[in-house]
């Protein structure tokens, strides 16, 4: 019952901001993913991480076909619900400033895809999963589609059929594990059942198709070509919730859909899997070091950060796994902030050229200031939120494999070099007449930030808040799984 | 005290963020004194701390505070370490530090970002303290990055200058290489030992580990570890950001770069010297290492003509002095010289700093000259530092040089004279340095001339205290062989490693007697010749630009080291971030994947004309269609 | 018995020959008139195999069959001419090629 209202408010709220007036649409998607926020922190603060399954709740949907709106959550599942109904709320007050033609439109695809999301870390029926993930793509189409920037209509269309393709590998490797389960069901654990049995062929190809689905999403090299395009076009409240939240839909799908689906695969086809991430991290970072469009950079920035987190889920150790979990939502929350710091830069001088950018440390302090912590956490520097998920990132990938560890560590450098050099691009140096009238942030705008910085803190400095949450769920996982590489 | 140990790092912490989160709000006198007071009060509890220490009530005290990171089996906890060598550090870093605060504050006090600075330098002693308190790598490696984001912002401090600008960016980069040799040390600690607190490790590798034996991880460990290090203390290949970092405000330059983080490396491996020890291979490395840096940069510091610069290279030569020490096994010796030399390094920055303040901000040499008149206490105080560095007893400098070069002895007569050799070189740059600047006459323009003056009260009581030190701090470490019991050595000796716990000095007295002898006369020999050719014969370096012979032409370029690096990393790294993108990105990938859209696209476009809008067409096809198959079922059929 | 099978398989033939020259009708003529004429031809030669082998089978059901199909066929023969009604008087034709709007 519980989840179910966290899927449905947003979803009805975003009905009803749709035949709103174009001024009061704001406030209300506001106030009503407010509410939602509130009340998913009510079921956080009741719920005990000991729980397999909170929250659970079961009807039947197609009795005929075995499929029933199966939702629930876990540790893992909660912390998702947390992060996306955290940032709803700041993304939609982040665009405060700003003025969309048909708003009620706008902010009313923003919460039905709040409800996509939410369903998408709820589902555990896989019928039911596959639907949220294909309802999370519509609204953030039509953002990007709607109230984009250039060229949005062939990268809109490129990214959606992308996305698509990958997602109906995913849906033929659901119908055949359905008619796999011996009483035709959608339910998670009887698929978890089926999956295991299967014979290491069939489990490859379901790796395959759930795998192209999730690195598509992720995206992983080399299928990320759609996302600089896309996170460039998309107005930023778009790409706030592409990069925030959804992309985290990909590595909840490896976590909760692979990894205990088809465990003796995920061992025999994890290392191509790492291997590729890896590859990611280091060519998406080198990329990011010439990028000229900070939007841009940032975008292959957000590939190289996604890279390690799904190198470190696929090695299936415990410690990376709660460091990829922490790191999800350390780098949704990060990403906001930076992409909003964007947002701002757009908006008071009109580019986002690095070259043409300086100089405005002079002129905006608090901006400086935020900027400079969104900065360092992002590369991962202690005491921030990049930190800790980081590490035991790290630390997960070390023990497979040292020297992937190796090269994937050499982006501790390269993050160094892309984001200090265009800090001082943007921020440093002497003012230029784009530059020097730059106001600093409006009370709206430091509403948005100062959340996102506290919570960086705070999960920089005592990550066991989360990482308490998460931990039984990671442990049954990981049991699930069978086998898994641990500390002695 | 110890309940109260928990405030050294977080008083500090305070004031940054009193200073920081109001900002210009505050007037100066607020923030100087609340920037001053909090690390005063750390030092306060600092004393306290290494009186019981001191007198054996702490001997060594782990304080853990909550639970940093855990996960899976890895259970990191905030906590601390008191023990003589965390003391030792703290005393250090507390005390120099609110010297050079005390400085900061005449020296910045006409700056418009007074505020900011003192944020930044409260929230650096913060992270060093951090750093040498942690009671596991972990904690260390927080304080480790924090001191490097701290040198990062106030090396930028003005950052309206681009080129300070790329020396912040170019220090932060290159401590990250470091870094990643450290993180990835610790990854190696976490696999082999299963935890980062040095108590557990230590202890593991005593008892799984046997010294004589060749270790494979323990030389993987170290060796990462020393990368770190050489990151971090500005040894070859990694020290080329130390000069650059000379763009941040000078009292920055003394506490940062030269008396605290750039030693930071030495402490960890002083902390860690039980995996060192049984490293002995990683110990050689480190020895040709910092020989190799004190000797290099020395050269360097020879010719150097910004005041800062050669202050720089100066210290890179005294850090590989310290790595020299370290590589012998000489761990007591290492932090001996890292106290000497925060003082009399700390002094000479500082002094280098009243002179700049005088000279109004001018820092080329070959623009001063007689400043000692103008400048008697600057003069002084400098004059002791100079020989205090320069190794002459009973100056600080000459204690922990000579235990230095009593190692080397021991190792082999070679290295013994090599390390005479680099501190000649010091001796010469430094008197040097002093010569050209307090000495002969004026090379100034006028306007520089009627600004000179004496630095304030504030500016110079902090020189004088660290002249004191530089004059007694020595002490603490007095060789046997002069009568002393080398007290730093017996004090620190719990936390290294027993196997090597020499009992008793392989050298006899009179050979050390000897060679302290030999040092000496040569460095006064060196101060005499230096003395004739800047002072008797009035050399003054030749102006930019002018010709140099080539060797000469070598040194001031540096080696042409930065350019090097410039061609055989930086622009391969811009050259293949064009290649991945241009090429691998656009032509290569994407195009793969445009190509899926077009296919169906061309496709399409041919199967279309199937769709002509002709009715007859479409019934002739579905006739067709279904004799074909009528056809096949009975050929099925058959 | 083989009586009435060879007389079934006249039926046959001829069933099969009206339904080819319906066949052929909608092929080649153009005119829309015709066209629907040869496909009423078809349909009937289906119903004249219904009602023999209503026949052979000694089964009432497949004329009543013929029956339910003739009053259907009387249905849509009304909605088609209603149809090539409108057409002649929007294109002013009954040539089925005038019909080429539907295509790419």
């Amino acid at each position: 019952m519980e989840t179910s209202i966290l899927i449905f408010l947003p979803l009805v709220a975003g009905l009803i901001s749709f035949l709103l007036p174009d001024n009061r649409a704001k406030q209300f998607a506001f106030v009503a993913a407010l509410a939602e926020f509130a009340y998913s922190l009510v079921l956080l603060l009741q719920f005990n991480p000991q729980e397999t399954l909170a929250y659970a709740t079961s009807v039947p949907w197609v009795k005929s076909m075995g499929i029933s709106f199966s939702v629930g959550m876990d540790g893992i599942s909660i912390l998702l619900v947390m992060l996306t109904t955290f940032l709803i709320p700041l993304i939609i007050l982040s665009s405060f400033r700003r003025t969309f033609a048909n708003s009620n439109y706008f902010y009313g695809l923003v919460l039905i895809m709040q409800s996509a999301l939410v369903g998408v870390f709820v589902a555990r029926d896989a019928f039911l999963f596959y639907v949220f993930w294909e309802l999370a793509l519509i609204p953030i189409y039509f953002i990007a589609l709607i109230w984009g920037g250039e060229n949005r209509k062939k990268i809109t269309f490129k990214f959606f059929v992308y996305t698509l393709a990958g997602s109906l590998l995913m849906l033929v490797a659901i119908i055949y594990l359905y008619l796999q389960t011996p009483n035709g069901s959608f339910d998670i654990n009887q698929f978890y059942a089926v999956g295991s049995t299967l014979s290491s062929t069939d489990q490859a190809l379901v790796f395959v198709a759930f795998f192209l689905a999730f690195a598509i999403k992720m995206p992983i090299f080399p299928f990320h070509t759609w996302q600089p395009d896309t996170y460039t076009v998309t107005p930023a409240q778009g790409t706030m919730l592409l990069s925030g939240i959804m992309l985290k839909m990909g590595i909840y799908g490896v976590i909760r859909w692979i990894l205990p689906l088809v465990p003796e695969a995920a061992h025999t086809y994890g290392m191509p899997a790492i291997i590729l991430s890896v590859i990611g991290i280091i060519y998406a970072s080198i990329i990011a070091i010439k990028q000229k469009d900070f939007k841009r950079l940032i975008a292959y920035v957000s590939i190289a950060h996604v890279g390690l987190i799904a190198a470190g889920i696929f090695t299936l150790g415990e410690e990376s796994l709660q460091g990829g979990i922490i790191q999800m939502l350390s780098h949704g929350i990060n990403v906001v902030g930076l992409f909003f710091v964007i947002d701002v830069l757009f908006d008071r001088t009109k580019t986002l050229e690095l070259s043409s950018l300086g100089g405005i440390r002079n002129v905006a302090p608090f901006f400086t200031v935020t900027f400079i912590i969104l900065l360092f956490s992002s590369i991962a520097l202690p005491f921030t939120g990049g930190f800790p998920g980081e590490f035991l990132l790290f630390v997960g990938i070390f023990q497979y494999n040292p020297w992937i560890a190796a090269v994937a560590g050499v982006s501790v450098i390269l993050g160094a070099v892309y984001m200090l050099s265009s800090f001082q691009k943007i921020m440093l140096g002497e003012t230029n007449n784009l530059t020097s009238g730059f106001a600093d942030l409006f009370t709206s705008e430091k509403l948005v930030l100062i959340p996102i910085i506290i919570l960086i803190f705070w999960m920089g400095i005592y990550p066991d808040t989360f990482l308490e949450i998460s931990g039984p769920a990671v442990k049954a996982l990981i049991k699930g799984t069978g086998t898994s590489l641990s500390l002695k | 005290m110890l309940q109260l140990a928990w405030l050294i790092p977080v008083l500090p912490l305070i004031g940054f963020l009193i200073i920081g989160l109001a900002n210009k709000k505050l007037p100066k006198a607020v923030v100087g004194f609340v920037g001053c007071g909090s690390i005063l009060g750390s030092f306060a509890i600092v004393l306290t701390l290494l009186t019981e220490v001191l007198n054996g009530t702490i001997q060594s005290e782990t304080l853990t505070y909550f639970n940093w990171i855990s996960a899976g089996s890895l259970d990191i906890k905030l906590s601390f370490l008191i023990d003589p060598l965390s003391v030792t550090m703290m005393t250090i870093i507390t005390g120099v530090g609110f010297l050079i605060h005390l400085y900061s504050a005449g020296y910045m006090s006409h700056d418009e970002g007074f505020a900011r600075y003192f944020a930044y330098l409260n929230l650096f002693v913060f992270s060093m303290l951090i750093l040498v308190m942690g009671s596991n790598f972990l904690v260390l490696f927080a304080g480790w990055e924090g001191v490097g984001l701290c040198s990062y912002l106030l090396i930028g401090f003005w950052f309206k200058n681009n080129d300070y600008n790329n020396a912040a960016k170019k220090a932060f980069i290159m401590n990250r290489i470091g870094d990643l040799g450290f993180l990835l040390g610790m990854l190696l600690i976490i696999v082999t030992f299963g935890s980062l607190e040095y108590s557990a490790v230590f202890e593991q590798a005593q008892t799984i580990f046997k010294p004589g034996v060749a270790q494979p991880v323990l030389i993987a460990i170290t060796l990462l570890l020393f990368l770190g290090a050489t990151g971090k203390s500005a040894q070859i290949p990694l020290y080329t950001w130390l000069p650059d970092a000379m763009a941040g405000p000078t009292p920055v330059s003394a506490l940062i770069h030269a008396a605290t983080m750039v030693t930071a490396g030495i402490y960890m491996i002083v902390r860690s010297n039980v995996l060192f020890s049984l490293a002995p291979f990683t110990l050689e490395v480190i020895e040709i290492i910092g020989l190799t840096t004190a000797l290099f940069a020395a050269t360097i510091g020879l010719v150097q003509n910004d005041i800062k610069k050669v202050l720089a290279y100066s210290t890179v030569s005294q850090l590989g002095y310290m790595f020299f020490a370290l590589g012998m096994g000489a761990y007591s010796t290492a932090i001996f010289h890292v106290a000497t030399h925060a003082f009399f390094k700390a002094l000479l920055f500082l002094g280098a700093g009243s002179v700049i303040h005088a000279m109004s901000g001018e820092q080329d040499i070959r623009s001063m000259g007689g400043l000692w008149k103008k400048l008697p206490i600057t003069f002084a105080t400098f004059i002791i530092g100079t020989v205090a560095i320069a190794g002459i007893p009973p100056f600080a400098g000459f204690f922990s040089k000579d235990e230095i070069l009593a190692h080397a002895y021991e190792h082999s007569p070679i290295l013994w004279a090599l390390g005479v050799l680099g501190a000649l070189m010091t001796t010469f740059y430094m008197f040097r340095l002093v010569f050209l600047t307090f000495f002969g006459s004026f090379r100034g323009t006028e306007h520089q001339k009627s600004h000179l003056h004496e630095s304030p009260l504030i500016m110079t009581i902090p020189l004088m205290v660290l002249a004191v030190l530089s004059i007694i701090g020595g002490f603490v470490g007095v060789p046997e062989v002069l009568g002393g019991h080398n007290f730093l050595k017996s004090f620190l000796s719990p936390i290294i490693a027993p196997i090597n716990q020499h009992t008793g000095h392989a050298l006899s007295h009179s050979t050390e007697l000897m060679l302290m002898g030999i040092s000496v006369g040569a460095v006064l020999l060196v101060i005499i010749i230096a003395a004739i050719v800047y002072i008797s014969k009035k050399a003054v370096p030749s102006p930019e630009g002018s010709d140099l012979s080539a060797p000469h032409k070598v040194l001031y370029n540096k080696y042409y080291i930065d350019e090097i690096y410039r061609t055989l990393v930086v622009k391969p790294l811009y050259w293949l971030g064009d290649i991945f993108y241009k090429v691998f990105e656009i032509r290569i990938i994407d195009n793969f994947v445009n190509a899926w859209g077009k296919g169906v696209d061309r496709g399409s476009a041919g199967l279309r004309f199937l769709q002509n809008g002709s009715i007859s067409f479409y019934m002739f096809a579905m006739v067709i269609g279904i004799i074909l198959i009528l056809f096949f079922n009975t050929i099925i059929k058959l | 018995m083989q009586v009435l099978s060879n007389t079934v398989n006249n039926y046959l033939v001829l069933a099969s020959i009206l339904f080819a020259i319906g066949v052929m009708g909608v092929l080649v003529r153009r005119n829309i008139i015709i066209i629907f004429m040869s496909i009423e031809l078809m349909l009937n030669a289906i119903n004249l195999l219904l009602v023999a082998f209503s026949v052979f089978h000694n089964d009432a059901s497949g004329q009543v069959f013929v029956f339910f199909i003739m009053a259907v066929a009387a249905a849509e023969v009304t909605v088609g001419l209603a149809i090539l009604v409108m057409i002649y008087r929007n294109t002013g034709s009954v040539d089925i090629n005038s019909l080429n709007k539907l295509k790419w």
